[in-house]
């Protein structure tokens, strides 16, 4: 079971924290098309690799932060701020 | 035999009286059963798992793959215990199993004679016609292990949590120095072993304890024995050292599974520790060095070794000279124990040298030592095989595969390991493979032509060693292993109650009174409610209360209605949906103030709707000034419903006005009623039995007091206790949908009759783009309608199917109920196009019976809503 590091409880078992898919999709308004509200709703890159997601400590603290991880290695390159923006994937 | 002197592990002033088989033996403090059974010359000591052949101890450790016993405790027993591994205790009872009439002398031996029928895979090919379940009862009652008592286990297991530093596993040597060296620069050391442990300045030594498994983030799951009690710990360490050693290999020929075959390891150590040698006259079988110190010692104590056979030497005289001895001792070699170094993502590589895997590249904060990385001495000259006859030589000598299995698997192809452990089950004992692991491998290769290090070894998985579930359940067992939520009130449960889960929590079914059926409880229940007065707990309704200046506009966005022209003091019924445009959650929703709402969900909703609504505001919305408040389990709330409900509550003394006029359906006020302390309620007027009725939330702790109160003071009105049953018959005569019943995971406010209301709408809500999707428009959609049978006493059962003329289905029904106020059957369906085919009559078919039904409105009784007013 891994370790997340919540940014405001510290290192913390996994079976804590809940999952939230892919982090900044941005919702598009009411007069978009369909194809656009289809790839909000159902569209995920599903990396092999870098890979930036959301997580909730549900069982702590209950806030809501970003979470910068690799889906091959699981190994989580960093954690970030819920206001912050996407990391560069490249950097 | 016992020696009359030395034994490390022993204490001679302690003999302990056991049993073995019904036969009664002695042995000392120290010993284990395998080493007592050996001191008293009990040679077979179980049958094989597929052969049944008569079987020895074989090994000294965790290792044993032959000596399988169960151990019985008055009424429980513990099957498939390595005697290897059984503490011996005064008073032991132990008995042989997989064997009939006795172990000596077991009548499925005849498996043996069998055995050219029964190759690996046997029963895929065999016992194909005409089918496999015709035969596989009797012959997994000839297989097998042991057998468990079939009643409860009446022990309870713990668990713990730990944190250090550096986590040693194994004791030996390596471990020992790994585990003070870091001790001696001041880490937080734990020093995990199977078996006993020294004591260590500045370590905490776990005895008896096995790690099992190994998993991310260097966390390690282990199992102490502690007598008969079993602990399971989680420790998550900093650093791992696996110390954890290495396992000898048998070698394999002719009959080397036949008691008096053991590792030579295993002699050695029976010797040193217990003082025992199991037998008069030894001799050895070796393809290395390691056995040489253990003759000698042997000859030190007076044993005869008869003969020393080194293949790296004898190997021309192997078949003609006759030796005599009652042990053969077998070494091939030694595999280090990687296998959790492996589960925690460490690579191993096939060393040539030692003829074996060893630790390859490892990830951070793991390390191996000693034996485990490879550090073992012996000039080893690997010998995979001998000369003879393949279906006597053992591969895995727990589920009784031989060479020939590993080569019919070649011969048809099943040349990878992972394949081969499939068809022939090598490795997929309970012992996990730990004597047969390189040996199949090598064989494999041998046959394929290949490299031991390309043919790879399999996945290692946990657990390393075999784990009971009692020891994963821990405390979770009986009344523990599901917990329900108990309502604040507990007068339910001893006045009639009958309890049932509902969404978590222990509710009331219906009240049972003498002489009374269930049906008649919920009749009556039900007529209280229509005609006079019910008194219902629905405590566990979910209860959010979100203040800040933006709560409007926060609400706004997740409901379907529009939540800003709500007054102070009114309620509004309201849905919300997921993006996807489904129905989530319904429920009355409030504004207490301008800045402070109160969101109602359903029982089964609270939790998750709270954490739906915390990750819009902390992640979407965060301009927003809103703060979000579960109460569910603060507040209980007591409803009084039907139509003499306010006399009733008015006589309760509370500080509102209760009159039509000044407090009118759904609305809500605050105030104090008259109890000890002059709590604080909150009551709303909201309906969902379709009568008047005051939905009362008070503080938990009082609930019990407000309950007995309204009791007493409905006494004359007959004020009846109200279950979910009786509840669920009232929502069906109103006609009332339930999400998640009359609603599943593709359902929307369209399709239950919501598109003219959500139309009014100005702004956009959660879900509500999905609406205007073109499937979501589509006509021939499964719409939520009324449905009355033609018969008017025919139940519908929920799940039957409406059919078309050609018996198609066309939709199902979804809630039902024969109604004791109308008098006649009432049903909820979901219909293709139901919407617009009101006053049709469709077929619904029951058990392959047409039914005649009636589309109709869903408001069967008081389709008006006077009766709500009151």
């Amino acid at each position: 079971m891994k370790r997340i590091d919540c940014p405001w409880c510290g290192p913390r078992a996994e079976n804590e924290f809940t999952w939230g898919g892919e982090a900044h999709i941005v919702r598009p308004g009411l007069s978009c098309g369909d194809g656009q509200w289809r790839d909000y709703l159902f569209t995920r890159s599903n990396p092999r690799g870098a890979h930036q997601e959301r997580w909730c400590h549900t069982y702590g603290c209950a806030q809501w932060f970003h979470v910068a991880r690799d889906t091959l290695t699981h190994r989580i390159e960093r954690v970030y701020a819920i206001d912050e923006g996407p990391v560069d994937a490249t950097g | 035999m016992r020696l009359a002197e030395g034994g490390t592990h022993i204490d001679r002033s302690r003999p302990l009286s056991f049993t073995f088989d019904g036969r009664a033996y002695q042995g000392f403090a120290g010993d284990t059963l395998a080493s007592a059974l050996l001191a008293n010359d009990v040679r077979v000591v179980a049958r094989s798992f597929k052969f049944h052949r008569p079987r020895g101890v074989f090994g000294v450790g965790l290792e044993e793959p032959s000596a399988l016993v169960t151990i019985v405790r008055g009424p429980d027993r513990e099957p498939n215990l390595r005697a290897t591994e059984v503490q011996l205790s005064d008073g032991l009872v132990a008995c042989s199993q997989n064997a009939w009439p006795s172990v000596r002398f077991d009548l499925a031996a005849i498996n043996g004679w069998l055995a050219p029928l029964l190759p690996a895979g046997f029963y895929h090919k065999t016992f194909k016609w005409p089918r496999w379940s015709w035969y596989e009862g009797a012959i997994r009652r000839t297989a097998g292990l042991g057998r468990i008592a079939g009643t409860a286990d009446a022990t309870r297991e713990s668990k713990r949590f730990h944190h250090c530093d550096v986590l040693v596993i194994g004791a030996g040597a390596a471990g020992r120095a790994a585990a003070e060296a870091a001790a001696q620069r001041g880490a937080d050391v734990t020093l995990v072993d199977s078996g006993r442990i020294a004591t260590l300045p500045n370590v905490r030594a776990l005895p008896n304890t096995t790690a099992i498994g190994c998993y991310e983030d260097r966390l390690v799951a282990a199992i102490e024995r502690i007598g008969d009690r079993q602990r399971l710990w989680k420790i998550r360490a900093a650093e791992i050292v696996f110390a954890t050693g290495a396992t000898e290999r048998p070698l394999v020929f002719e009959n080397n599974d036949r008691p008096g075959v053991m590792l030579a390891s295993a002699v050695g150590a029976y010797l040193e520790r217990y003082a025992v040698v199991p037998g008069r006259n030894v001799a050895f079988f070796t393809n290395n060095d390691s056995v040489y110190p253990i003759a000698e010692a042997l000859r030190s104590r007076d044993v005869v070794v008869s003969t020393i056979v080194d293949t790296r030497r004898d190997d021309a005289v192997l078949d003609s000279r006759r030796v005599d001895c009652d042990v053969l001792a077998v070494s091939g070699g030694f595999n280090p124990n990687l296998q959790l170094f492996s589960q925690a993502a460490g690579k191993l590589r096939y060393d040539e040298k030692l003829a074996a895997f060893i630790p390859g590249e490892a990830p951070p904060g793991l390390r191996c030592v000693g034996a485990a990385a490879g550090e073992i001495d012996g000039g080893v000259a690997p010998r995979w095989r001998s000369p003879g006859n393949p279906r006597k030589q053992w591969v895995d000598l727990q589920y009784d595969v031989t060479v020939a299995d590993v080569e019919l698997a070649a011969r048809e192809g099943f040349s990878s390991v992972e394949h081969l452990k499939r068809y022939t089950s090598v490795g997929m004992a309970p012992d996990q493979g730990k004597t047969s692991d390189v040996n199949a491998l090598a064989l494999l290769g041998e046959i394929t032509g290949r490299a031991i290090g390309d043919v790879g070894t399999t996945t290692f998985r946990p657990p390393y060693h075999p784990v009971t579930i009692a020891a994963l359940a821990g405390a979770r067992t009986g009344s523990l292993a599901q917990r329900y939520r108990r309502l604040p009130v507990a007068w339910h449960e001893k006045n009639g109650g009958v309890m049932e889960d509902h969404s978590g929590w222990l509710r009331a079914a219906f009240y049972r009174r003498d002489g009374e059926s269930e049906a008649q409880a919920i009749a009556r229940e039900v007529r209280a409610a229509r005609f006079g007065a019910a008194l219902f707990d629905s405590s566990s309704l979910g209860k959010i209360e979100v203040f800040g200046r933006d709560a409007a506009e926060f609400l706004n966005r997740l409901y379907v209605n529009n939540v800003k022209t709500l007054a102070p003091g009114r309620l509004r019924y309201g849905m919300m949906l997921g993006e996807n445009g489904v129905i989530k959650d319904d429920g009355v929703f409030g504004c207490l103030a301008p800045d402070h709402y109160l969101v109602c969900t359903s029982s089964s909703g609270a939790r998750d709707v709270a954490f739906w609504m915390e990750e819009w505001r902390q992640c979407e919305w965060r301009e927003l000034d809103v703060r979000i408040v579960p109460q569910t389990a603060q507040w209980a709330t007591l409803t009084v419903s039907g139509p003499k409900s306010r006399e009733i509550v008015a006589r309760l003394g509370v500080d509102i006005d209760l009159s039509a006029q000044a407090f009118p359906h759904m609305h809500v006020r605050s105030g104090s009623v008259a109890l000890k302390g002059d709590p604080q309620v909150r009551v709303r007027r909201a309906s969902y039995t379709g009568e008047m009725s005051f939905e009362i939330d008070i503080a938990a702790e009082h609930a019990d007091l407000l309950w007995s109160r309204l009791l007493e003071l409905g006494a004359a009105e007959n004020i009846t206790p109200l279950g979910m049953e009786a509840l669920d018959v009232l929502r069906v005569e109103k006609g009332f949908l339930e999400v998640g019943v009359d609603t599943d995971g593709e359902t929307t406010p369209l399709d239950v009759g919501w598109g003219e209301a959500i139309a009014k709408k100005p702004e956009d809500f959660l879900g509500r783009r999905s609406l205007s999707r073109p499937a979501q428009q589509r006509a021939d959609r499964l719409q939520l309608v009324g449905l009355q049978p033609e018969d008017p006493q025919l139940f519908l059962p929920v799940g039957v199917h409406a059919v078309d003329d050609a018996g198609a289905p066309i939709g199902h029904v979804t809630s039902s109920c024969v109604s004791p106020t109308l008098n006649r059957s009432v049903a909820m369906a979901r219909i293709r196009g139901g919407a617009k085919r009101s006053g049709e009559v469709i077929a619904i078919d029951i058990d392959g019976t047409r039914h005649r039904a009636r589309i109709c409105d869903r408001a069967f009784y008081d389709p008006q809503g006077a009766r709500l007013n009151g």
